[in-house]
C-alpha cells in the first residue's frame, strides 16, 4: 500500500506521514486514505465533532474580468450575474450533449470576480475546457496553487471560532476572501456543516497546527470522505456522474434555475432542453442492500425476472447509517422508493431496495 | 501440541492433530481496516489449496481469504459473521474464520513459520 511512482504529493504530505496515514493513489495524487483512527471512527468523528480533510488535490480557479460572469454563464448552466457577492452555487461543465464533464462550486467574490472549485481528476481537462470557452471573453483565468483543507462536522464552526478564524458567521454555500491568498467558504461534501479553506502553504501549516490544539479535531482520510459523501447522497464525478449522464438522468436539475434553462445560453443547452422534454429512461437513486453485505461500484442491477435494469455507481458501508449503502441508476419504472431490484455480487443476486437520498440527514447551517 | 503456520496471503493456520484452524493475521486486518462483512464457507465444503474460501469486506473493499491447504470445512466461526469487527479486534484468536480437516498434511511443509512470515511483512 506504499505510494506509487508518478503520483503527485500533497504540499502537507509530511504532516500526513507524521500522523501515520496510510496512502493510496487517487486522481494522480498520493492521498491519505486512512489514519490510525480508521475509516469507521474517522467517519463517526466527523459526524460528531470536527474532521479535518486535506483536499489540496482539488483545483481552485480564480476567474476575473469584465466578462467573467458572462464566461461562466456560457461555460455552466448558471446565471453567474444573478449570484450576489459571497454566494456559492453547485453547477457543472456540460458538453454539447449535456453530458456532465465535471461538477463544480462557483462563488462570487466581487462584481467581476469568481472562484471555481473543480475536482482533482478533471482539473487539467477543466482548465483546458474553460480556457477554450474563454476565447473572446474579456477575463483572466488563474489556476491557483493552494493548500485546500476542509473542516467538517457539527463542531467545526466552534473550533474555528475558538481558533480566532474569521468567517464563522458565513451561511452555508457562501464564501469570501478573508485575507490575501485565502478563500474560505461554508461548504463541504460530507452532509455536515463545515468550511473549506484555500490558502498558501505556510499559512496552512500554521492553521493546521492551531486547529490541532483543539482536541475535537482529527485528520480524516479519503476513505471516510467517500463514505460520508455517499451517505449524504452526494455524487462523485467519474462514478455517479460522468459525461455519459446528463443532469436529467442524475436528478440534478434542481441545480439549474428555470430562467437559465429558458435563456439557454450555456453549452449543452439544446441537448438538455430536449432531454427535459423527453425525460430520462433512467434515474439516479439510493440503494439499500438487504443484510450486511456491501454492494459496490459497477455491480449490475436486475429485476425479479433477471433483466438488467441498472448499475451501481457507488457503494460501500455507511458507518452512521449502520448498513450498506449505495447509489446508482435504475430504469425509471423501478425507481420508486421501496421498489426491489437485485444486485449481482460474486455470482449471487442480493435484494436491494430503492432508498431515499440522503441516507443520513444533511445538517447544513442555513444561516 | 498445536503448531502455528502462516501463508504469504496473510493467513495463520493452527494445526492440532489433523484439524487446522484458519484466520487472517493481525497485519492483514490492520491493512484491510474496519471490517463490515464476513462471508463464511459451508460446513462440509471441500477445499483445495488456493480456493477463495471466505470474503472479508471492509468499508472500502472486498478481499478473498484463500484455503491454505486441501481439506474439508468442519466448523465456521459464526461470531465473525454477526460481528465482523471481531476479526479486527482479535484476528489471531477469537476472530478465527473456519476449521478444516486436512486431507494432505504434507502440504504443511510448504507454509511459513512465524519468523518467515515476519520477514515477509517486514
Amino acid at each position: 500500500m506504499g505510494t506509487e511512482e508518478n503520483l503527485k504529493q500533497l504540499p502537507l504530505d509530511d504532516l500526513h506521514k507524521a500522523a501515520n496515514a496510510r496512502f493510496g493513489g487517487f486522481a494522480g495524487w498520493s492521498m491519505p486514505i486512512t489514519y490510525p483512527l480508521g475509516v469507521m471512527k474517522e467517519h463517526l468523528h466527523t459526524r460528531e465533532k470536527a474532521g479535518l480533510f486535506d483536499i489540496s488535490h482539488m483545483q481552485l480557479f480564480d476567474v476575473a474580468g469584465p466578462q467573467a460572469a458572462a464566461l461562466l454563464a456560457r461555460a455552466c448552466p448558471l446565471d453567474a450575474s444573478a449570484l450576489h457577492i459571497g454566494q456559492s452555487k453547485y453547477t457543472f461543465f456540460l458538453n454539447d450533449e449535456a453530458g456532465i464533464l465535471d461538477d463544480l462550486i462557483i462563488t462570487r467574490l466581487g462584481d467581476d470576480h469568481f472562484m471555481v472549485v473543480a475536482n482533482a481528476g478533471n482539473a487539467a481537462a477543466d482548465e483546458a475546457h474553460l480556457r477554450g470557452v474563454a476565447k473572446g471573453f474579456d477575463c483572466r483565468i488563474d489556476a491557483l496553487d493552494r493548500v485546500f483543507i476542509a473542516i467538517q462536522g457539527p463542531q467545526a464552526v466552534d473550533v474555528l471560532r475558538k481558533a480566532g478564524i474569521a468567517g464563522t458567521d458565513l451561511a452555508f454555500m457562501h464564501g469570501f476572501e478573508p485575507k490575501p491568498g485565502w478563500f474560505m467558504s461554508r461548504s463541504g461534501y460530507t452532509g455536515e456543516d463545515g468550511f473549506e479553506i484555500g490558502l498558501p502553504e505556510a499559512d496552512a501549516r500554521a492553521l493546521v497546527e492551531k486547529l490541532f490544539a483543539d482536541e475535537r479535531v482529527a485528520w480524516v482520510g479519503l476513505a471516510a470522505r467517500d463514505s460520508l459523501r455517499l451517505e449524504a447522497g452526494l455524487c462523485l464525478h467519474g462514478h455517479d456522474i460522468t459525461p455519459d449522464y446528463d443532469p436529467v438522468d442524475a436528478g440534478l436539475l434542481w441545480a439549474i434555475a428555470k430562467p437559465v434553462r429558458e435563456t439557454a445560453g450555456f453549452i449543452g443547452a439544446d441537448a438538455l432542453l430536449a432531454k427535459i422534454a423527453t425525460g430520462s429512461a433512467k434515474k439516479r437513486v439510493g440503494l439499500k442492500p438487504e443484510g450486511r453485505q456491501p454492494v459496490r461500484t459497477d455491480a449490475e442491477l436486475f429485476d425479479a425476472d433477471g433483466n438488467k435494469v441498472g448499475l451501481v455507481t457507488s457503494g460501500g458501508f455507511g458507518p452512521s447509517a449502520g448498513f450498506p449503502v449505495a447509489m446508482g441508476y435504475v430504469s425509471k419504472d423501478l425507481s420508486a422508493l421501496g421498489s426491489k431490484v437485485f444486485a449481482e455480487v460474486r455470482g449471487s443476486r442480493i435484494p436491494v431496495e430503492i432508498h431515499s437520498l440522503p441516507f443520513t440527514p444533511h445538517r447544513y447551517h442555513k444561516g | 501440541m498445536a503448531a502455528t503456520y502462516f501463508t504469504e496471503d496473510h493467513e495463520w493456520v493452527r494445526v492440532e492433530n489433523d484439524i487446522a484452524t484458519v484466520g487472517i493475521t493481525d497485519h492483514a486486518q490492520d491493512q484491510l481496516g474496519d471490517l463490515v462483512f464476513v462471508q463464511l464457507p459451508d460446513v462440509g465444503q471441500s477445499l483445495s489449496k488456493g480456493d477463495a474460501t471466505v470474503v472479508v469486506e471492509s468499508v472500502k473493499a472486498a478481499s478473498d481469504v484463500y484455503a491454505p491447504l486441501d481439506g474439508e470445512v468442519t466448523e465456521v466461526n459464526d461470531a465473525t459473521a454477526s460481528d465482523p469487527s471481531l476479526v479486527n479486534s482479535a484476528a489471531a484468536s477469537d476472530g478465527w474464520l473456519w476449521k478444516m480437516k486436512l486431507s494432505n498434511p504434507d502440504q504443511l511443509t510448504g507454509l511459513l513459520d512465524e519468523a518467515g512470515y515476519k520477514a515477509i511483512i517486514g
